[in-house]
């Protein structure tokens, strides 16, 4: 069977064009609109309004 | 007058009172720079992910709580919270191994065998016998110490009160003993590594 060779890739090549993946922070932005704070009597409490 | 950019204070006062957009704008501004610090530490992009989307979870439910000390300094915030994060991760990784799954599979990442194999141990006998003679050259009192220190498994204090010398002089001679042995080795020129 054939050697498969891949070609490793420097630890400065790495950090090259690095970004958070669209979805992670699509993610983010709607848990941002979807958690509410409530505070009620001195008590905050969170929810998740989906 | 519009190409001014909003600074960072702005925008999480905006998203404070309801902005959404503003935490998106924040989010463009800084994800590269988070992102990349992140991957820096812990080389997976995977992980680095996982700390990314952690680190603005907190940010974000800090935000909303009100409980963020607006003081010009968010990306240095929330770079603070990365690395606590990835410390962590590190932390909790000490804990419980990763099976790394790079490249080709190689069973014996998984499994692996602590013992020595015959040629090892050979050597290892050899160069223990080996050392045994060498510190026999040293002088009297630096051998008595070095052998109560590695061959006894003695504290200095012990070593201190057995022969009647103050720690630091144990210490001391400790010292003295390892730089002859490597003096020692080096005269009759020998390699003691397997």
């Amino acid at each position: 069977m054939r050697k498969l060779y891949t070609k490793k890739l420097s630890k400065k090549d790495q950090l090259k064009d690095l970004e958070a993946r669209k979805e992670t922070v699509q993610f983010l932005l709607n848990y941002s609109k979807a958690l509410r704070v409530v505070k009620c009597r001195g008590f905050t409490f969170d929810a998740i309004l989906n | 007058m519009n190409n001014v950019e909003i600074t960072d204070a702005v925008l999480v006062r905006e998203y404070m009172q309801g902005n959404e957009t503003a935490l998106s704008k924040l989010i463009n501004r800084h994800h590269h720079r988070i992102y990349s610090f992140i991957f820096s530490k812990v080389f997976d992009r995977d992980v680095a992910e996982d700390i990314f989307q952690d680190t603005f979870i907190k940010v974000i439910n800090t935000l909303k709580r009100g409980k963020y000390n607006e003081e010009g300094k968010f990306l240095p915030w929330v770079m603070r919270i990365a690395h606590n994060l990835v410390i962590d991760h590190f932390r909790r990784n000490k804990r419980m191994p990763k099976f790394d799954n790079s490249g080709d599979f190689n069973i014996f990442s998984v499994l692996s065998d602590s013992d020595l194999n015959v040629e090892t141990q050979i050597i290892k006998d050899q160069i223990e016998n080996d050392v045994k003679e060498l510190i026999k050259e040293l002088p009297e009192d630096q051998l008595e110490v070095l052998t109560m220190r590695i061959y006894k498994d003695m504290s200095f204090k012990e070593i201190s009160e057995r022969t009647g010398v103050s720690i630091n002089t144990a210490l001391g001679r400790m010292r003295y003993a390892l730089i002859n042995l490597r003096k020692i080795i080096e005269k009759h020129k020998l390699v003691l590594t397997n």
